[in-house]
């Protein structure tokens, strides 16, 4: 599952490990096992309450661990303070020391380590030229924007060169230019110090954007792990489809032997089924940009599954169409259609809805009706 | 969702209080419950000296101190001039409140602190201030001069308690009140009073206990003639070791208690109604 | 002893720039029953006092100068200084732990904590020290209890130490409230913060938490210590003749000698002390205040 670079047991490796707050029955995290690489930049990607927060804090240290072990290059960490981990931590709210001045609170850990004092001024240039801020070194954080401060936090978890980044939602108390400019840095930063990242977030652009490899949380546990591009277009449960951009699906039941996932009067072809799949209630899922529209029927290519569907909506967003559509048994989808070439159709007729089976994912329905519904609507709640 | 949100890494909560701190919260906790403890059983005692804890048990010290024309004359005094020093000082405490937020001049802080000074000056300067020119006014051993001299030294009280909930309250209830057709005093009268009423309340039982509680400026102040409840217990101790005293004291406690109680229960009720 | 903290509870006008009737000039005029009743009655007699400080019985400093020379004074000043630095060093040190726990328990304990610190507040005065008076007195409870522990015939009635523990007592709230008010606001994710960047949970206590909580000591400290100065009753039952305090000085020139020019002096001394720690503090805290503007944005 993990890129296995042979760098001599360095990384971090989850095992087995599980949270259960006191007074709570469930725990919140449960059974939790993963392998981070030395210099992957790995995100940890779910709802609120799905575990991922509290993941990261049994990481840094400040929730203990109930059950399972977390080795860090080789050295089980789980019951060390957070002071001896080595890790470099990054807060939402920044958690700058507002009693002291930017290049104070960069120096801080460094003073923790004993460092000289001419070291320590030379690392801490150093550090906040990083992240462009060395006109700013005396400031008090309360005077600094919340992007300037979140650089400075960031400055200040690097600059002892920690055994791995984590970052708690670092960009979600900024607004949404500020996101994109903060995560370009984060991403250079990540190129250039060639540290291991452990990102947590609820926005899937984010994670798509800057991860190596993406663990989605849901419950406490890992749903899937993997590379944007397999979460994206091979997920394999219906959550992981639903998280992590948008999509339509189509329920129905596995016919393992014929290939097909039969959904009312639809047989979608489904070729590659797990075993597993077979005879139970699954769910065909397609992302809007594979889905093609056509007037008339006789244009799908063969091999193709169709499904007819009225147009309810065209809505432009700039760099593309989206495209509202309501299939024939009342259910509702998306698709996109890009902009320049002439739309197919217009709100209110009638379109042929195909895709190829190949850009499709089968996965179980956790819903599990025996009453099979054609089709469903599958979007992002995030 | 069951689980209780954990959207953010907080810190700290896992553990609670370590013993030291509990040990230092307990002893903390003794020191300042100790003093209020031990006047009540003390004033039930049998014998006829300050001894703690008692060995006997009796009511001598109230019926000491109900049977005393002394010290009932004091407890009547101190009743009268608290009264009226409570209602003084509220007129002109909400008065000065109502001045304080709704208006702006040059100098507004300085005003405020000026009327906030009775609060921080020395007792000890204050008492002997006054003293000196109620001599030549003849005020001393006077009940206004008592009532005008209470009046001062409660008049912050009043001010912070009834300022605490006026800036509470938003004007914009006057001017909804004015749209639908009230005059500036039904307004005053039906939006204005009852909200504030809470803080003029608890003013007014702060200038009153302010009075009552009040030694320093009394000692100087009394006469023979004139003698309030907390001039009487300090002469007591001092002068007569008259262990009625121990009496006076639980019932001080207990009047100041309910006093600056029933406010706050008011208030309470108010919410929960 | 009943009162309020004295942090001010109207620091906005709040009808600036927002729709509402304007605030007009005429609503100052209420102020102004109160304000001549301060004047003529607060204001004027300290003024006298004052003046009588320079004039009688003869006009000049001769009354100051008495003060440098009479070979008490002096010692009686720097004793009620130092009284009162022991005893907001005291309240301190003890109201932090205590301040600290309330934030870090549930709103329930919290409660029942806020309720017992208020307690010295509910309690009357006279009530309060002569419980004291029991407590501290020869045979009493305390001398018993450091009998018991080994300390025998301490006896706190008539020391200094005795009326520096009913004062600690009395002024326990006036540091706890604004020191829990200030820890309040303190994020505990810096205690955190500081721990991942490798600082020992006590490091970070001290380096990250106990600077934080600087204004909040600041503003009880002061407190406690104005305060601590003007005590007059309390000193006056609990302490010694031998030992007495500024207040008693200049309650006893009064009361006995009519000496209002020699109490004048003392207390123009007394009031210029305490103008001077409340100057010094307000200039201190704008500082602070920047500070926990900082903190409260976080």
């Amino acid at each position: 599952m993990s890129p296995t670079k042979d760098d001599g047991g360095r990384g971090i490796r989850i095992r087995g490990v599980s949270k259960i707050y006191s007074g709570t029955a469930r725990p919140a995290v449960d059974d939790v096992s993963l392998d981070i690489a030395q210099g992957e930049f790995m995100t940890l990607l779910g709802p609120s309450g799905s575990g991922k927060t509290t993941m990261l804090s049994m990481l840094a240290g400040f929730a203990s661990v109930t059950a399972g072990s977390i080795e860090i290059d080789g050295r089980e960490v789980s019951r060390l303070k957070p002071h001896k981990r080595d890790l470099g931590v990054v807060f939402q709210q920044y958690a700058l020391f507002p009693h002291l001045s930017v290049a104070k609170n960069v120096a801080f850990p460094l003073q923790q380590r004993r460092m000289a004092k001419a070291d320590i001024a030379a690392k801490v240039a150093e550090a906040l030229e990083l992240v462009h801020l060395g006109d700013f070194a005396d400031r008090l954080p309360g005077q600094l924007s919340g992007g300037q401060q979140q650089r400075v936090a960031l400055a200040r978890a690097v600059v002892y060169q920690p055994r791995a980044l984590l970052m708690d939602e670092p960009l979600g108390a900024l607004d949404r230019r500020l996101r994109d400019q903060l995560q370009r840095e984060i991403a250079r930063m990540h190129r250039e110090l060639g540290m291991t990242f452990i990102f947590v977030t609820h926005d899937q652009h984010e994670a798509l954007t800057l991860s190596d490899r993406i663990a989605v949380f849901n419950d406490g546990r890992i749903e899937q792990c993997g590379t944007p591009a397999e979460l994206y277009e091979r997920p394999e449960t219906l959550f992981v489809a639903q998280f992590l951009g948008e999509s339509t699906g189509f329920r129905g039941t596995v016919d393992r032997a014929a290939g097909v996932l039969r959904c009312g009067p639809h047989a979608l072809r489904a070729p590659l089924l797990e075993p597993a799949l077979d005879g139970a209630d699954g769910v065909v899922v397609v992302r809007p940009e594979r889905l093609e529209l056509h007037v008339e029927a006789g244009r799908v290519a063969a091999g193709h599954n169709r499904v007819g569907a009225t147009v309810t909506e065209i809505v432009y967003v700039g760099d593309r169409h989206q495209v509202g559509l309501r299939f024939d048994d009342g259910a509702t989808g998306t698709a996109t259609h890009p902009v320049g070439p002439p739309l197919p159709a217009m709100p209110g007729e009638a379109v042929t809805v195909s895709w190829d089976p190949r850009h499709q994912a089968v996965v179980a329905d956790p819903t599990g009706s025996s009453v099979p519904s054609p089709a469903v609507e599958v979007t992002a709640d995030a | 969702m069951t689980e209780p949100p954990r959207d953010r890494i907080k810190g700290g909560k896992e553990g609670g209080l370590g013993w030291g701190l509990r040990t230092a919260v307990a002893l903390t906790g003794l020191l300042l419950i100790a003093p209020t403890v031990v006047v009540i059983p003390m004033s039930f005692s049998g014998a006829d000296t300050f001894e703690f804890p008692p060995k006997t048990w009796s009511l001598r010290w109230y019926r000491s101190f109900f049977g005393s024309e002394k010290w009932m004359y004091a407890l009547l005094t101190s009743l009268q001039i608290g009264l009226l020093v409570a209602v003084v000082a509220t007129v002109l405490g909400v008065a000065v409140a109502l001045g304080l937020t709704r208006s702006r001049f040059r100098g507004l802080g300085t005003v405020r602190a000026l009327l906030m000074a009775p609060m921080i000056m020395p007792g000890i300067v204050v008492a002997v201030a006054i003293y000196g020119v109620f001599i030549r006014w003849q005020l001393n051993g006077t009940a206004v001069g008592f009532v005008v001299a209470h009046t001062v030294l409660a008049l912050p009280f009043v001010v912070t308690a009834v300022s605490t909930s006026l800036s509470g309250y938003d004007r914009t209830m006057d001017v909804a009140a004015a749209t639908l057709g009230a005059t500036a005093w039904t307004t005053f009268f039906r939006i204005t009073v009852p909200l504030v009423a809470p803080g003029v309340l608890s003013g007014f039982a702060f200038a009153f206990v302010t009075s009552l509680d009040e030694v320093v400026v009394a000692l100087f102040l009394q006469t023979p003639d004139i003698q309030t409840l907390p001039v009487q217990m300090y002469n007591s101790i001092t002068l007569e070791i008259d262990p009625t005293i121990a009496a006076a004291s639980s019932l001080m406690v207990v009047v100041t208690t309910l006093v600056l109680l029933v406010p706050q229960l008011v208030r309470r009720e108010r919410r929960t109604r | 002893m009943t009162t309020t903290t004295t942090t001010p509870a109207v620091t906005a006008v709040p009808t600036r720039g927002r729709e509402g009737p304007r605030p007009r000039g005429r609503a100052a005029l209420f102020i102004l029953p109160a304000a001549a009743l301060l004047l003529v009655f607060f204001f004027y007699p300290i003024a006298t006092i004052v003046w009588r400080s320079f004039t009688e019985p003869h006009a000049g400093l001769g009354n100051y100068t008495a003060l440098l020379h009479d070979g008490v004074s002096v010692k009686v000043l720097v004793r009620t200084l130092v009284t009162a630095l022991i005893v907001a060093v005291s309240t301190l040190l003890i109201a932090y732990p205590y301040a600290y726990a309330m934030t870090k328990v549930g709103a329930r304990a919290r409660g029942v904590l806020t309720v017992i610190v208020l307690l010295p507040f509910w309690t009357s005065l006279m009530a309060r020290n002569f419980a004291w008076y029991m407590l501290e007195q020869r045979g009493g409870p305390i001398e018993r209890f450091l009998g018991a522990i080994g300390f025998d015939g301490v006896v706190l009635l008539g020391t200094v130490a005795g009326v520096a523990l009913a004062m600690v007592q009395v002024m326990l709230p006036f540091m706890v409230l604004p020191l829990y008010s200030g820890m309040e606001g303190i994020d505990r994710r810096l205690l955190d913060a500081a721990g991942s960047l490798g600082a020992p949970r006590w490091r970070a206590f001290a380096r990250v938490y106990v600077p934080l909580s600087v204004p909040g000591m600041l503003s009880g400290f002061s407190l406690v210590f104005i305060m601590t100065l003007g005590f007059y009753i309390t000193p006056a039952l609990l302490g010694s003749p031998q030992q007495s305090l500024i207040s008693q000085v200049i309650g006893d020139r009064v009361s006995r000698l009519l000496d209002f020019g020699g109490a004048g002096a003392l207390g123009s001394v007394l009031l210029t002390v305490t103008l001077l720690v409340l100057f010094a503090v307000s200039r201190f805290a704008g500082s602070s205040r920047a500070l926990g503007k900082a903190v409260g944005n976080d």
